[in-house]
């Protein structure tokens, strides 16, 4: 019996290097490959050891599937097919496929030229494995093999996220990598339809929170950082170079405009010019709304919004700054953090989630004195406010999505142990789903309901009615294919003859009349009983059930007793000895 | 327009749509027929085709009519009147162009779709649509049960401009391949086409000459536009301003830029860089290209001659290029390019005669030709090829030329307008799924080497047009015998079907069979067919032959059950 078979590689109950290993009607596939960026040694990435223990990764794996371009859920996929050695094909969307490498090298330069990191990837390792991918379209289906399907869905969270099903024959599996349920600045709502599948692999990030009206959050943020700059302090917006960044400028800047205001905002640069250029040509990724005027209007020009030099952290008076990458634990970001965070003046909000083991993590957890590099102390005295706008699900999008798809049973990952547990109650509660929950390299076992074969059904066996009913055949199983057809044509195509078998009784019966009133007699009765079936009277003075034949006979010893000489094959066994019995019992006295 | 009274559209289930130029009457029938089912296309074919009628009813509604004749549709009238009016079929259902309002409504009942996406349509077919290298976002469908298949070739390109190549492979075991759409000028190379289209722009601009180029606003214009980067530097026209007027001039030059996915791959890797992937950005940067939404306002301030103006309608008969004929019609250093084949450029011209200004009839047309056609029939090998009548004879022009007609085996079926044709082949197999406990409990027997049977008795269900076969319903229990029964619960349902039977009775060993199972006295007499087998105790009487056996007895229930079951163990079950 197939079975599908479920082994997080990396997130488990745990966010950060995203990497599930999914066993289903015997193809392996790997959803996402990605790494924590709180780590700065081997568990930094996926545990590939689980695979390749049994040999190749390129002989195990059958495809691997990357959801969207963020690093925990593609930053470990150089060092995967370069270093650890992968061939076989990798699956995502364009512009995953177009940006992720971008954040790839960026990543390196980080790691490698700042921090001095020795066994990571280099840059052309990142290009020979981004020959590997495979881009493919939202809906299309690709077919991995001949088995083995693919289809990508739309899922909101950063330009170019998708949700993926993964089918082979009946079975199917559909993972969603990071989605949101709400349409965003930029962005549109995620959408599945309802494919039904075996298994439903959703992120938990957001697993406990409902998040208040999106509105709300906006005005806030902006209130927050209107303050700030009235006050004359400075305030450090960490992002990722894509994705939310472009959300939060275009909100600043219609506030910016609508309020006439002057205060410098400054986008740290490189990736910035260049990740807006991607989400114009990638217009039909982002939301409806952008879509419908960016002819007359590209939303990511921005007016007030200029590009960042680093003797800019020290000016004086107000500013707003966004810079990477976004959870403070290097680069840019982190330069301002420590140039900014002595003065209570100063604010830094943190837009997304931070993994364990960042800066930024440390002062969302309400940490204040900060053990940096060389054992220097850093003390923070700026204000740190946590903006949730990170497009995740939240618990209420999780069910609609569930609800969307109807699976059959859902699995969390990519969330906190503590959180997976509430809302693992809560879907099994309300939607009354079987519920999985994994951590890292445990794996649950999926049974589900399988279907051991298809058969074609030819001529005659075709229903025509839409009620089930009963339907008799000849299964022929040839190699590994299987037809189903009825038991004459089988015998037909396999040149053999039908053997008749037939069975003829004769029933005694006292009746002094002639044959003829004999067999008229027994039609009557026979009527009257049988009101569901054919019974006839033919000229020939016999009578007919269905196929069955009835035939009257004066023996000529005997002018008192008629013998009926009923006769049946065997496939109308069943009807012609209820017959002879019925008979048997005589027929009821006439009236006259 | 299509013929409606041929069918009644409101019971039309499924409109695929193979590329914008094929979508221009969709307003009609989605509007006013009481369809109500599905249109399916691409993101491309929708918003460029939506640019297409937004351009149309733009031209249309800029010169409003105060009444419309309508008498002259009196067919005695119509056949008074002089070529091509009189010419002209079906003139009553002749409809005025439809509003924006109703493009809207209309383009808002397709569901968007992707190349390579399987739909399933209510579970009894799957359509597909493929790459059909014609146009951006153009399609082949693919239309195919689990053992049918139907492919609709219609406006395809096997030549590298700039939409995705056309998807061959996928087409390949189809029963039926419907082909249409092919290339309305066989004889026209398109390559030495812009050849020409720039050469004689070239000279044109050089004497000091205008070029009128009627187009469509999206389209071939693309690559008339990357050839024109690519040539007008080195032909030292880079002075020389090219215009593209059109409502929606802007709107096409934008979208094109967006499509990336639905592009050949040389331009989808212009937008890892990121790149624009036409070159046209760089020509509107460079104030090379400037686009208008229409003669009026600021392209009257801009206007410099010589110059280059693209603008439609291909027809001539309405649109800005009316103006620009009448403007340059009367100077001979001007030159008019035909470029789109819809039209014959000399129909076109004739309202405009005498013309002084020079025209070069350079159709482009990149759709497949016949020699194409039968690379493509040999490559995917369909069983059979259906086509407009029109394809399987030589052009009435050109009636020598037998390479300019579709050559296949078996020969191409045939269909003319308003004619039903029924596709030579039948539905014979359906999936049908095998739930596992029916599938555990078949007892397969091997009849030759490497086939089994196994003879099946289960319950049909049919949903959505899927089956499923699942073990029968158990007998059911006798009912405890409260209530007096009725004959009639008795009789038995003839729908229990027992299996067919196959093989031959020996009759020695059936003899020594009966024998062994207590039957005495058996008498064997030989017949011209077979045997009868005499149980003179039991006056009991089986006719042994080859393909049949015939046991008459008294009615003894319990014998004839013994004997049926010797019977049976000579025999096979089906």
């Amino acid at each position: 019996m197939p079975e599908i078979r479920v082994t997080p590689l990396g997130a488990g109950q745990d966010v950060g290097r995203s990497c599930i290993l999914v066993s289903i009607a015997g193809k392996n596939v790997m959803l996402d490959c990605g790494m924590h960026m709180g780590f700065n040694d081997d568990r930094r990435f996926p545990d590939f050891s689980y695979i390749t223990q049994n040999g190749r990764l390129t002989d195990f794996l059958d495809c691997v599937i990357i959801s969207h371009f963020h690093l925990d859920h593609c930053g470990a996929l150089p060092y995967f097919s370069e270093m650890v050695g992968y061939d076989g094909p990798i699956y995502m969307t364009h512009p995953t496929q177009a940006i992720c490498p971008i954040l790839l090298e960026d990543y390196r330069k980080i790691a490698v030229d700042k921090k001095g990191e020795a066994n990571f990837f280099t840059s052309q390792m990142i290009k020979d494995c981004m020959k590997k991918v495979v881009a493919v379209h939202l809906h299309q289906t690709v077919q991995v093999d001949d088995e083995l399907e693919i289809k990508a869905y739309y899922a909101g969270h950063v330009l170019g996220a998708a949700m993926f099903q993964i089918k082979v024959g009946s079975e199917s599996v559909v993972y969603t990598g990071d989605y949101n349920m709400t349409p965003d600045r930029h962005l549109g709502a995620a959408w599945i339809d309802k494919c039904r599948p075996n298994l439903l692999i959703t992120e938990s990030t957001y697993a406990t929170t409902i998040r208040d009206s999106k509105r709300c959050r906006e005005r806030d943020f902006l209130k927050k950082v209107h303050e700030t700059v009235e006050r004359g302090g400075k305030v450090l917006i960490p992002v990722f170079a894509l994705g939310r960044a472009q959300e939060l400028c275009i909100l600043l800047e219609t506030f910016w405009e609508r309020m006439n205001l002057k205060v410098p905002i400054y986008f740290s640069t490189g990736l910035t010019e260049k990740a807006n250029h991607y989400y114009k040509l990638f217009i039909p990724w982002t939301n409806q709304k952008i879509r419908k005027t960016f002819v007359q209007r590209n939303m990511f020009e921005f007016k007030h919004i200029k590009a960042f030099d680093r003797a800019f952290a020290d000016n004086p008076g107000p500013m707003v700054v966004f810079a990477t990458p976004g959870m403070l634990h290097a680069g840019q970001s982190l330069q301002i953090f420590r140039k900014w965070a002595g003065n209570e003046k100063n604010m830094v909000i943190m837009p997304g989630y931070c993994v364990q083991g960042t800066v930024g993590h440390k002062i969302l957890s309400g940490q204040r004195k900060l053990e940096m590099e060389g054992r220097q102390v850093l003390e923070v005295k700026m204000q740190v406010e946590y903006m949730s706008f990170s497009a995740h699900a939240d618990a209420k999008g999780i069910m609609q999505l569930v609800g969307q798809a109807e699976p059959e049973s859902v699995l969390l990952v990519h969330g906190e142990a503590k959180k997976m547990e509430f809302l693992k109650q809560k879907i099994e509660q309300e939607l009354r789903r079987q519920l999985a929950w994994a951590a890292c390299t445990e794996t649950p076992q999926h049974p589900c309901r399988h279907l051991a074969g298809a058969a074609e059904a030819g001529d005659g066996l075709l229903p025509e009615a839409k009620k089930p009913r009963l339907l008799h055949g000849t299964l022929i199983m040839k190699d590994s294919n299987f037809r189903l057809v009825s038991s004459e044509q089988a015998l037909k195509e396999l040149g053999l003859a039908e053997h008749q078998l037939r069975f003829t009784c004769r029933v005694h019966l006292h009746d002094t009349r002639k044959e003829q009133e004999t067999a008229l007699r027994v039609y009557s009765h026979l009527k009257s009983i049988l009101k569901d079936h054919c019974v006839q009277h033919l000229p020939d003075g016999s009578v007919t059930v269905e196929s069955i034949l009835i035939q009257a006979a004066a023996p000529s010893e005997d002018p008192g007793t008629k013998v009926l000489l009923v006769s049946w094959t065997y496939q109308d066994e069943e009807l012609g000895s209820f017959l002879t019995s019925l008979l048997k019992k005589g027929l009821p006295q006439a009236l006259s | 327009m299509c013929k409606t009274e041929l069918i009644d559209l409101s019971t039309v289930d499924v409109i695929l749509i193979s590329n914008y130029h094929c979508m221009m009457a969709l307003p009609y029938i989605t509007e006013h027929t009481g369809f109500t089912g599905t249109v399916y296309a691409t993101e491309p074919t929708v918003q460029i085709g939506r640019l297409l009628m937004e351009e149309l009813v733009n031209f249309i509604e800029r010169v409003p009519k105060a009444q419309s004749a309508s008498l002259w549709k009196n067919k005695d009238i119509q056949r008074l009147l002089p070529s091509p009016l009189k010419d002209a079929v079906e003139v009553s259902t002749w409809r005025r162009c439809y509003t924006m309002q109703e493009v809207n409504s209309a383009l808002s009942k397709i569901q968007l779709v992707g190349y390579s996406q399987k739909i399933e349509l209510f579970g009894a077919v799957q359509v597909t649509p493929l790459s059909s290298g014609y146009a951006l976002g153009s399609s082949n469908w693919i239309i195919q049960s689990h053992y049918e298949k139907v492919s609709y070739v219609s406006g395809s390109s096997l030549l590298t401009t700039h939409p995705q190549p056309m998807d061959q492979a996928s087409l390949k075991n189809s029963d039926v391949l419907v082909l249409t759409g092919l290339t309305q000028i066989p004889t026209a190379n398109p390559d030495g086409m812009v050849g020409e289209f720039c050469s004689n722009l070239a000279l044109t601009v050089r004497n000091g000459g205008n070029v009128l180029v009627p187009c469509y606003p999206s389209g071939v214009i693309y690559d008339l536009l990357e050839c024109l980067y690519q040539y007008i530097d080195s032909a030292g026209l880079s002075s020389v301003p090219l215009y593209f007027i059109s409502p929606v001039a802007n709107s096409s030059l934008e979208f094109s830029q967006i499509f990336a996915e639905w592009l050949c791959h040389n331009k989808q890797s212009k937008v890892y860089l990121p790149e624009p992937p036409f070159p046209h950005a760089e020509l509107i940067q460079t104030n090379k290209l400037k686009h208008y939404p229409s003669i009026h306002g600021d392209f009257s301030n801009d206007f410099r001659q010589p110059c280059v103006v693209f603008t439609g309608h291909p027809s001539l008969r309405f649109g800005d290029v009316v103006h620009f004929m009448e403007l340059w019609g009367k100077s001979s250093l001007n030159t008019v390019i035909f470029t789109e084949p819809d039209f014959s450029y000399l129909e076109a011209l004739a309202p405009y005669q005498p013309l002084a200004m020079k025209c070069i009839y350079c159709p482009i047309d990149t759709r497949l030709n016949f020699i194409q056609v039968s690379k493509l029939l040999k490559e995917v090998q369909p069983l059979h090829v259906v086509c407009p009548e029109q394809y399987t004879q030589p052009p009435p022009a050109q009636s020598h030329r037998m390479d300019l007609m579709i050559d296949c085996q078996p020969p191409a079926m045939s269909y003319r307008r308003a004619e039903v044709l029924a596709l030579p082949f039948k539905r014979r197999y359906e999936k049908i799924e095998i739930m596992p406990e029916l599938a555990d409990s078949l007892v397969p027997m091997e009849i030759k080497p490497g086939i089994s049977l196994a003879t099946v008795s289960a319950v049909l269900h049919t949903k959505d047009n899927k089956h499923l076969l699942q073990p029968p319903p158990r007998p059911a229990q006798p009912t405890s015998g409260k209530k007096r029964k009725r004959v009639s619960d008795d009789v038995p349902d003839c729908k229990v079907l027992k299996p067919l039977l196959s093989g031959s009775i020996p009759v020695e060993q059936f003899v020594q069979t009966l024998e062994k199972h207590g039957f005495s006295d058996i008498k064997v007499e030989d017949t011209a067919k077979g045997h009868i087998v005499l149980l003179q105790e039991a006056e009991t009487l089986i006719q042994i032959e080859e393909d049949s056996t015939h046991i008459i007895c008294d009615n003894d229930e319990m014998l004839r059950v013994r004997l049926r079951d010797l019977v049976l163990k000579f025999l096979q079950k089906f």
